[in-house]
């Protein structure tokens, strides 16, 4: 379906990431956010404030990131669309309620604009050292969907797909700013509602006495019902059945946390985006996300005025991640280049999905600022030998 | 022998019957009071949706023929406050216990009552950590015995109508499972009151309170709750604390108006925005 034109402030804007992340969500149909201040990201939920009871829907700010994280979830099943906005501290707040939306099948959206950490670490300014935590940071085994957008325009069109792709698999979506990300301001350009594609819920069309909340059909996403509708259904964090009944049997808890696993692998290359330049007669390829990404662009064109055979891949989808695409560069060039705003995270899963056939180089960063693209050229110059 | 079914029973999930719950244990009583209260307030059961935490009465979420939802620990209350700004048409009520609503959730506990939330909260007080093996509440009272207080709790107490009393609950109500029509009567007239509803209700926990600390089986805490309990409608919140062995004030305390969260969030936006102030429409985005 096309988006609600209410939400859609079409027109060309000179904004920045947060306020185009905020755009996005509002153009993707999302109605309501719970929130908690905490820099850089906070101005995603302040325009939301603005703009939300002018287009039909509601802003709480709530007393901290536990509540904000399961506000959120209540009015998913209340029947909004729904996202909540943080950052390092908040973001780590927030991890049980990742874990049940993942286990309870709620679709949503946690934005997090990242920022220099441990603790409290640095606020203002950029990192890129809550990838694994994105993937891993809740108990037990689970699969969300996290999206690097490096440019105002990719918060806008990106925080739409992360909606969709919430709906699409009811997951939580991890949408992975950074400090610089959020706040450059550029150009972004919102189209008209009709050229927007939004993901409707899943919603189910059953009858009260045929519908089992969690019962699949082939693609392993089963339908929802909102509060209210008469399905008198139950959901819990603990394991359970298809009926939605805890059943605390190592039969059920496999059948689950695999479908849970299952629905995001099994469709791993069709959620999978990502942007390349010049990989065909590549020997080496620099993989980045986010704002380094555009250093690395730099680095990319200093290495190749000098002869240097080298390509690149961005990663749009960190999580889950674009394995076959590395392995199948793995196969043909010598070498990639990882650079990140980080002591090395992503690194280790193209390491991982290269398995031996091509060396990995890592180009850590503790955060605070960006790389200098003549760190990213040295590493590529020794890869390139 | 359709006339031998249990009035209640048609509110319960009978396919998740046997409960988890020990024998002696208040908690199912309350729920027998729920159903009835149910009935007597007629209420439409289609919008009503009741969310729990984590716990013993957490559990109750799952027995309930309604939309449920047992969430995480301490949130019930953040959870269904977003389940009710999404949908406003919802009657929401939060049934969970002590520990769960006042020490991990305390905080959402006491913002709801602030902001006026329109949510009926049943907080079932056994006075100490029950599906973990009998730790320390912030309720439970002075000098009982507790696995992790083993030598005698020195800390004080939380009194809990004092404390939502204080942070805007516009009804506040006790009862004992010794007091099922009148605490079934009281959820009754929370369903009908508009904002932050707070009933709590001592029930025993016989496995782990109780005979910790040698205080008798169910019945004797029956007995117990007869003798010691003293009906005070209206007592002042801040006399009604509860000792290990003193008399338990019960009755209703608060019962006052003010408006909600969301009559206070339209009122003003309506007010600042004007013609660009867009009412809510309803959320499902099917």
């Amino acid at each position: 379906m096309k988006a609600d034109p209410r939400g859609v402030l079409t027109g060309v804007h000179f904004i920045d990431g947060d306020h185009a992340c905020c755009e996005g969500a509002l153009a993707a149909g999302a109605r309501f956010a719970a929130g908690y201040p905490i820099t850089p990201s906070t101005e995603v939920v302040e325009r939301f404030a603005s703009r939300v009871p002018t287009v039909g829907g509601t802003f709480i700010q709530m007393e901290d990131e536990l509540a904000a994280s399961i506000t959120l979830q209540g009015a998913v099943w209340g029947g909004a669309k729904a996202f909540t906005v943080t950052s390092g501290p908040g973001f780590s707040l927030m991890m049980e309620h990742i874990g049940y939306a993942a286990m309870t099948e709620t679709p949503c959206v946690f934005v997090d604009v990242q920022r220099g950490g441990p603790s409290t670490g640095l606020p203002t300014l950029p990192a890129q050292a809550d990838m694994m935590q994105a993937r891993w940071g809740s108990h037990g085994d689970y699969e969300i969907i996290a999206l690097c957008p490096n440019s105002p325009q990719e918060c806008f069109d990106l925080t739409i797909r992360a909606f969709n792709l919430a709906e699409e698999f009811r997951v939580p979506v991890m949408f992975m700013m950074d400090e610089v990300v959020g706040h450059m301001t550029e150009k972004v350009v919102i189209p008209p509602a009709d050229q927007i594609d939004v993901v409707p819920r899943k919603h189910t069309h059953k009858s009260v006495a045929e519908y089992l909340p969690y019962g699949t059909n082939g693609d392993l996403v089963p339908e929802i019902a909102h509060a209210g509708e008469g399905y008198k259904f139950h959901v819990t964090g603990l394991t359970h059945d298809e009926r939605g009944y805890p059943n605390m049997t190592p039969e059920v808890q496999g059948k689950l946390v695999r479908r849970l696993q299952n629905k995001i692998r099994i469709a791993a290359d069709r959620i999978a985006m990502f942007e390349e330049g010049q990989l065909d007669e590549a020997d080496v390829v620099v993989v980045s996300y986010g704002i380094t990404s555009r250093v690395a662009q730099r680095a990319i064109e200093m290495a190749r005025a000098r002869g240097l055979r080298v390509g690149k891949l961005r990663l749009i989808t960190a999580w889950p991640f674009p394995e076959s695409k590395i392995r199948e560069l793995a196969a043909r060039v010598k070498a990639f280049v990882v650079p990140e705003l980080n002591l090395g995270q992503m690194v280790h899963e193209v390491q991982r999905a290269a398995n031996g056939q091509a060396e990995t180089f890592s180009v850590s960063h503790a955060g605070g600022g960006v790389h200098r693209p003549e760190d990213i050229l040295t590493t590529i110059v020794e890869a390139a030998r | 022998m359709n006339d031998l079914v249990n009035p209640v029973e048609p509110f319960l999930r009978s396919d998740r019957m046997p409960h988890i719950w020990c024998p002696g244990c208040g908690i199912g009583t309350t729920v027998n009071c729920f159903a009835r209260a149910l009935i007597e307030s007629k209420i439409d059961l289609q919008s009503l949706a009741l969310v729990s935490g984590i716990g013993c009465t957490g559990r109750v979420a799952g027995y309930v023929k309604l939309d449920s939802f047992h969430t995480t620990h301490g949130r019930a209350i953040p959870f269904a406050t977003g389940l009710k700004l999404a949908n406003p048409k919802l009657n929401v009520v939060v049934y969970s216990g002590d520990g769960d609503l006042s020490a991990i959730g305390g905080n959402h506990l006491i913002h709801a009552a602030r902001r006026n939330i329109d949510l009926k909260v049943i907080c079932v007080n056994n006075l100490i950590y029950a599906m973990t093996g009998g730790q320390t509440a912030p309720t439970t009272p002075d000098h009982s015995t507790t696995s992790t207080n083993p030598y005698g709790v020195f800390e004080p107490s939380f009194n809990l109508p004092h404390l939502v009393e204080a942070a805007g609950a516009v009804y506040v109500a006790r009862w004992t499972t010794y007091h099922v029509r009148q605490l079934a009567r009281s959820m009754s007239e929370a369903f009908q009151k508009k904002g932050f509803s707070f009933i709590e209700v001592i029930s025993p926990c016989p496995t782990l309170y109780q005979r910790r600390n040698k205080l008798g089986d169910g019945l004797d805490t029956m007995k117990d709750y007869k003798e010691k309990s003293k009906v005070r409608h209206g007592a002042p919140t801040n006399e009604v604390g509860l000792t290990m062995t003193g008399e338990i004030i019960v009755g209703k305390f608060v019962d006052r108006d003010r408006p909600d969260y969301q009559t206070m969030m339209r009122a003003q936006l309506a007010e600042s925005l004007g013609e660009r102030f867009v009412e809510q429409a309803e959320m499902v985005c099917s």
